[in-house]
C-alpha cells in the first residue's frame, strides 16, 4: 500500500456552491427559505414568465464580496453577469444568470492545517449566480430520462448562489476535509449562509486526478458530484483516489468524466464522459448593466470581516492553552467556537475543564440526539455553572454526568437538576463519619487489611460508603476519613 | 365636429374636458369602427371591447366626480400583443404562446391604466417582433389601410394599421430595429423609438433585450409626446431603466427649430427608392426653410448596421426564446419524453423566421465563433455609437428617410429574407446606439402615391429637441395623415 502511494500524487480542486441567506431572491422580491409547499414562493420573475426582467439583489452582491474578501480575494473593479444557456426543466428561463469571465472576486487563498502541516490553497474565483428549481422524477429509475413524468418546484429557483472555485492545490481527502471545514466555518461566521450540506445550502463538487509523482501534466480530471456531507467528501475522495491509482497500476487509461457518489455504497460511478461536454454559449446578460463596486463599499466590508478560522485556531491554542485536537474540534464550526467561548467566559477556572466536558460528555449526548453544540438546550453559562459546582465539591464528577443528562433533556440550570434529582453531595463530616464507622464495622476484614498497610483495599471501602450514602457522600472526604481512622 | 374616430387624443381630451363627449361615446365609436374594419384589415389578435366600455364608464364616472386619473382619462388605447396584460391573452404573435394568459401587467400597460386609458385590445405583429411586414404573425396578415394589397410594415404592423384606420387614436408598439418607425412610415403615422431605457421593458416579451424599446404610434406628433409621457420614467423592475428625470415633451413642443443644426448623412444621400428620395429631399429643404441649418455628417459605420444587428438581435433572441419549451405555459405538443416534447413544441410553435433567427443566434454564440460573430458585432456597435457621438458634436439632430421604400405588396419579400432585412437599414443603427428616433409623415411618394416618413434621430435623452423638430415639420407640412377616401377603407 505504502509503496503504491509513493508512486503517485493526488490533485484535488473543489467547486463549492453556497446558497446565500438573503431575505429575498437574487433577481426578484420572493422570500428565500428552505422547504414550504411547492411553488408558493414564486413570481413572474423567478418563474421566467415572458416579459419578466431580473433586478440584482444588492445584498447578495455584498454577501458575495464578504465571502471573497474573507477568502483573501481581490474584488473586481468591473463585474457583470453572463447568461449560461442550456435546457433543463428546473431552469425556468432555460438559461442561468451566472458570471463568466468577470467574476466578482478572484485570486484568493486560505491556509489549512492538519497532520500534514500547514499550507495554502488558492481560490481561483468566487462568483454569484442564481439557483435552479428542484425536479422530482416520478416512476422509472428516478432520473428524468426514464421517469413517467417529472414535477417541478420553483421555490428554490432564483435563490442567490455563490460558487467558490479552488485551485488544484489540495493533495488528499484529509486536506479537502480541512479546506471544506474551514470554508464552512468562515462563511458561517460571516452570517451569509446556513452552509448546511445536508439541506443543500452548501454543495461540494470535486475534481480529482492522480498522476505519477513528478509528472508535468495533470492526470485525467474526474469530477465527482453528489456528496452530502463533509464525511461524504472524504469517503468519495478516498474511494476515487484509490480507484484511479489502481487503474493506473493496471495500466488503464483514465478518462475525463463526471462521476456520481453513492452515499450508501461509498462508490462513485460514471455519469457522463467528455464527449457530452456542453457549449453553454455564454454571453453578457443584456437585461442588466455591468457594475463597479465602489471602493468605499469594499473597504467597509473588509473592515467588518470577522476572525477567520486560521487566526481563531492560533488564538484558541494560545489563549486557552488547548491542544491541536481540541482546537480542531472547537473551531470546525463558527457557532461551536462561539458556544465554547461563551462557556469559557462564564467559567472562572481553567477553560480546559470546560473543553473536557464538552468533548468527552456533551458531544456524546449531542451525537445521540443528532444535534449540533449550539442547538442543545444547555446554555454555555449553564455548562460553566456545572463545572463550578464540581469544583466547589457540591457534586461529584460522577454525579455531574447525571446532572448534565438532566440539563440536556430539560435545559434547566444545574442547581435545579441537582435539587430535583436529590444529588446534593453530603459534605457534612459528622454524617459521613457515621456511615464510615458503620462500613468499617461491617467490613472488619477489609479494614484490617488497610490497617496492616494494604492501601489498595481502601477503594473497596470507599465504594461501600458511597453505596450506603447512595452516591451522595463527598468521595474525597470519605477517602480522607477512612485513611485517618485506619492508620 | 370631426368623426370621433379621426380625432387625435389631444382633441378628444379637450372634448372630454368640455363635456362635449363622453368616454363611452368615444369608446363606442372606436369599437364600431373596429367592428366595421377588423375583418378587412386584420389588425387585432384579441379585442377587449367589453372591458374597454366598462373602463370608459368608470372614466366617465371619475370625470364627473372631478377625479380624473389624468388629462387623458377615458381615451382608449391598443397594445401590441408583445406587452403582457393581466388576464388578457398575450401571444407575441406566436402560436407557441397560444392560450397564454399572463398573471401580470407590463409596466407600459400598468402606467397607461393608471392614466385611465381603456384597453381596446392586443394588436397583430410579426412573431416575437421578428419582421418588417407583420406577415410573420403566427395568426393572420394585417393589411395597410392606405392600400390593402400592401403590408403595413412591421413588426408593430397591427398597432400601425389600427391607428391609421382610425380604430384607435394611439397605440403602443415596440421597436428593436425599426419596428415602430418603419410601419409609421408605411402607414403615414408618427412613430417614436425613445432612448434605450426611457420606457420600462418590464412585461415586454423580449426579442433582443439590449435593443427593445416601447414607443407610441399616433397620427400627430403631440399625441406621441403625450402617450410617451404617460409611460416614461424610471422603473425599479427594469434594471436597464434610466434613472434620470424625463424632461417634459408636450410642454414646449411648439418651440420651433430656428437655429437647430440638422445632419444629413453623406453615406445615405441617394439612398432609398426614387419616390422616397424625392419626398425626403423636399423634407430636408422644409427643415431648412423652418430655420434649421443642414450639415453634412459622415457615419461610415452605419453601413455595417444591418449585419451587426443580424448577429446581436438573433444571439439575444436565441437565449430569450429558450424559455418557450412547453413546460410551464403556452402551447405544448405532448410526446414520450421531455426532449421530444420540447422539440415538437418548438418545431410546431415557432414560425420559419423565428427558427431562422434562433439558429443564426445560436451559431453566433457558439464556442469558437463567438469572437468572430457576436464579439465583432459588439465592436461595430461601439463604432456606430462613437460615429454618432462624433456627429452630435456638429449637429443637434440627424435626418434620414425612415424606410428605404414605401409599403410593399403582401408576399413580395416573404421569400427573400435579406430584402426584408434591408427595410430597417435607416432605423437599425439608432437601436444599436441606444439613441432616440422618430418617424414623422413627410407626404406621399410621387411615383406610387404611398406614404413616406422622415426620420429624425436625437442623442440619448434629447427627446425634447426631437419632438420640437418633428412638430414644427408636421405643422408646416399640414399633411392630412388619414387614408380617408382611399378605396381600401
Ligand atoms: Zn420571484
Amino acid at each position: 500500500m505504502t509503496q503504491v502511494q509513493d508512486l503517485y500524487e493526488t490533485t484535488v480542486g473543489l467547486e463549492i456552491h453556497v446558497e446565500l441567506s438573503t431575505a429575498s431572491k437574487m433577481f426578484c422580491g420572493c422570500r428565500v427559505s428552505f422547504g414550504g409547499d411547492p411553488n408558493t414562493r414564486t413570481c413572474p420573475v423567478c418563474l421566467g414568465m415572458p416579459g419578466s426582467l431580473p433586478v440584482p439583489n444588492e445584498k447578495a452582491i455584498e454577501f458575495t464580496m464578504k465571502i471573497g474578501l474573507a477568502l483573501g480575494c481581490k474584488i473586481a473593479e468591473h463585474s457583470l453577469f453572463h447568461r449560461k444557456n442550456y435546457f433543463y426543466p428546473d431552469m425556468p428561463k432555460n438559461y442561468q444568470i451566472s458570471q463568466y469571465d468577470s467574476p466578482l472576486c478572484h485570486e484568493g487563498a486560505v491556509e489549512i492545517s492538519g497532520d500534514w502541516g500547514t499550507h495554502k490553497v488558492g481560490i481561483t474565483r468566487v462568483h454569484l449566480e442564481e439557483d435552479t428549481g428542484k425536479s422530482i422524477h416520478i416512476g422509472g429509475g428516478g432520473r428524468i430520462a426514464d421517469s413517467d413524468y417529472s414535477l417541478e418546484d420553483f421555490n428554490r429557483a432564483g435563490t442567490p448562489l455563490v460558487e467558490i472555485v479552488s485551485e488544484p492545490d489540495i493533495r488528499s481527502a484529509d486536506e479537502a476535509r480541512a479546506f471544506v471545514t474551514d470554508l464552512r466555518a468562515t462563511i458561517e461566521a460571516l452570517g451569509v449562509s446556513d452552509v448546511r450540506m445536508e439541506e443543500g445550502s452548501m454543495r461540494v463538487d470535486a475534481n480529482v486526478s492522480v498522476r505519477l509523482k513528478g509528472a508535468k501534466e495533470f492526470g485525467a480530471k474526474v469530477e465527482v458530484k453528489n456528496m452530502n456531507s463533509i464525511r461524504s467528501v472524504v469517503r468519495a475522495l478516498e474511494y476515487e483516489e484509490e480507484r484511479q491509482r489502481k487503474a493506473l497500476d493496471a495500466g488503464e487509461m483514465l478518462v475525463q468524466e463526471t462521476r456520481h457518489f453513492d452515499e450508501k455504497t461509498g462508490v462513485t460511478s460514471s455519469m457522463r464522459t467528455k464527449e457530452y461536454a456542453f457549449d453553454y454559449r455564454y454571453f453578457p446578460e443584456p437585461d442588466m448593466v455591468p457594475f463597479e463596486p465602489a471602493e468605499t463599499w469594499v473597504g467597509s466590508i473588509r473592515e467588518s470581516l470577522p476572525e477567520r478560522p486560521a487566526a481563531r485556531r492560533a488564538r484558541f491554542a494560545e489563549e486557552y492553552g488547548l491542544g491541536a485536537k481540541d482546537v480542531e474540534v472547537l473551531t470546525s464550526s463558527f457557532k461551536a467556537a462561539q458556544w465554547f467561548e461563551a462557556a469559557a467566559a462564564a467559567y472562572p477556572g481553567d477553560a480546559k475543564k470546560v473543553v473536557n466536558w464538552i468533548i468527552a460528555d456533551l458531544f456524546g449526548l449531542l451525537n445521540e440526539a443528532g444535534l449540533e453544540l449550539w442547538e442543545s438546550k444547555i446554555a454555555p453559562s449553564q455548562l460553566a455553572n456545572l463545572v463550578t459546582l464540581i469544583d466547589s465539591g457540591k457534586i461529584s464528577g460522577k454525579q455531574a454526568k447525571l446532572v448534565l443528562g438532566g440539563m440536556f433533556e430539560t435545559g434547566n440550570d444545574p442547581e435545579k437538576v441537582v435539587a430535583e434529582k436529590g444529588l446534593e453531595q453530603v459534605s457534612d463530616a459528622g454524617a459521613i463519619e457515621a456511615v464510615v464507622d458503620e462500613v468499617i464495622a461491617e467490613n472488619a476484614d477489609a479494614a484490617g487489611k488497610v490497617r496492616s498497610g494494604n492501601l489498595g483495599t481502601i477503594g473497596f471501602l470507599v465504594g461501600q460508603v458511597m453505596k450506603k450514602s447512595k452516591g451522595k457522600a463527598n468521595p474525597q472526604m470519605v477517602n480522607e476519613l477512612l485513611r485517618r481512622k485506619l492508620s | 365636429m370631426t368623426d370621433l374616430h379621426w380625432m387625435s387624443a389631444l382633441e378628444l381630451a379637450d372634448a372630454l374636458d368640455a363635456k362635449d363627449v363622453s368616454s363611452r361615446e368615444i369608446t363606442e365609436a372606436l369599437v364600431a369602427r373596429g367592428d366595421a374594419l377588423e375583418e378587412r384589415l386584420g389588425t387585432f389578435l384579441h379585442r377587449t371591447s367589453e372591458r374597454a366600455l366598462e373602463e370608459a364608464d368608470a372614466a366617465d364616472a371619475r370625470r364627473s366626480a372631478g377625479e380624473a386619473k389624468s388629462r387623458f382619462d377615458g381615451i382608449p388605447v391598443a397594445y401590441k400583443d408583445l406587452f403582457v396584460t393581466k388576464g388578457v391573452p398575450t401571444t407575441s404573435g406566436s402560436k407557441i404562446l397560444k392560450g397564454f394568459v399572463p398573471p401580470y401587467d407590463a409596466t407600459v400597460v400598468a402606467r397607461s391604466d393608471a392614466a385611465g386609458l381603456p384597453m381596446l385590445g392586443k394588436t397583430n405583429m410579426d412573431e416575437f417582433a421578428m419582421g418588417s411586414s407583420t406577415e410573420n404573425s403566427g395568426y393572420q396578415k394585417t393589411r395597410n389601410p392606405w392600400d390593402t394589397e400592401r403590408v403595413p410594415g412591421g413588426s408593430s404592423g397591427g398597432s400601425a394599421a389600427a391607428v391609421a384606420a382610425g380604430m384607435t387614436p394611439w397605440a403602443w408598439g415596440t421597436d428593436t430595429g425599426g419596428s415602430i418607425r418603419q410601419p409609421a412610415s408605411l402607414c403615414s403615422l408618427v412613430g417614436v423609438k425613445p432612448t434605450y431605457g426611457y420606457v420600462s421593458r418590464y412585461g415586454m416579451i423580449a426579442f433582443a433585450s439590449s435593443l427593445d424599446q416601447a414607443g407610441p404610434l399616433t397620427r400627430t406628433v403631440a399625441d406621441a409626446a403625450a402617450l410617451l409621457e404617460i409611460a416614461a420614467g424610471h422603473d425599479a423592475m427594469d434594471s436597464t431603466s434610466i434613472r434620470d428625470e424625463r424632461p417634459a415633451l408636450l410642454d414646449g413642443i411648439d418651440g420651433g427649430i430656428e437655429g437647430l443644426r440638422i445632419g444629413v448623412v453623406k453615406e445615405f444621400v441617394g439612398g432609398g427608392s426614387d419616390g422616397v428620395r424625392a419626398v425626403t429631399d423636399e423634407a430636408y429643404a422644409r427643415l431648412e426653410k423652418l430655420g434649421a441649418t443642414l450639415v453634412e455628417v459622415s457615419l461610415p459605420s452605419f453601413q455595417h448596421g444591418i449585419p451587426a444587428y443580424y448577429l446581436v438581435a438573433p444571439a439575444e433572441c436565441s437565449s430569450n426564446l429558450a424559455r418557450f419549451d412547453g413546460v410551464r405555459y403556452g402551447a405544448r405538443v405532448e410526446a414520450d419524453d421531455i426532449i421530444k416534447m420540447t422539440s415538437r413544441t418548438r418545431s410546431e410553435g415557432f414560425g420559419a423566421e423565428v427558427k431562422r433567427r434562433i439558429m443564426l443566434g445560436t451559431y453566433a454564440l457558439s464556442a469558437g465563433y463567438y469572437d468572430a460573430y457576436y464579439g465583432k458585432a459588439q465592436k461595430v456597435r461601439t463604432l456606430i455609437t462613437q460615429d454618432l457621438a462624433k456627429a452630435y458634436e456638429k449637429v443637434d439632430l440627424i435626418a434620414t428617410p425612415s424606410s428605404p421604400t414605401t409599403a410593399f405588396k403582401i408576399g413580395e419579400r416573404t421569400d427573400d429574407p435579406l430584402a426584408m432585412y434591408l427595410s430597417d437599414i435607416f432605423t437599425v443603427p439608432v437601436n444599436l446606439a441606444g439613441n432616440a428616433g422618430i418617424s414623422v409623415p413627410a407626404g406621399l411618394a410621387p411615383d406610387d402615391g404611398l406614404p413616406v416618413g422622415l426620420q429624425l434621430i436625437a442623442k440619448s435623452l434629447d427627446e425634447p429637441t426631437m419632438f420640437k423638430a418633428a412638430y414644427a415639420f408636421e405643422q408646416d407640412l399640414g399633411f392630412a395623415t388619414s387614408p380617408e377616401g382611399r378605396a381600401s377603407i
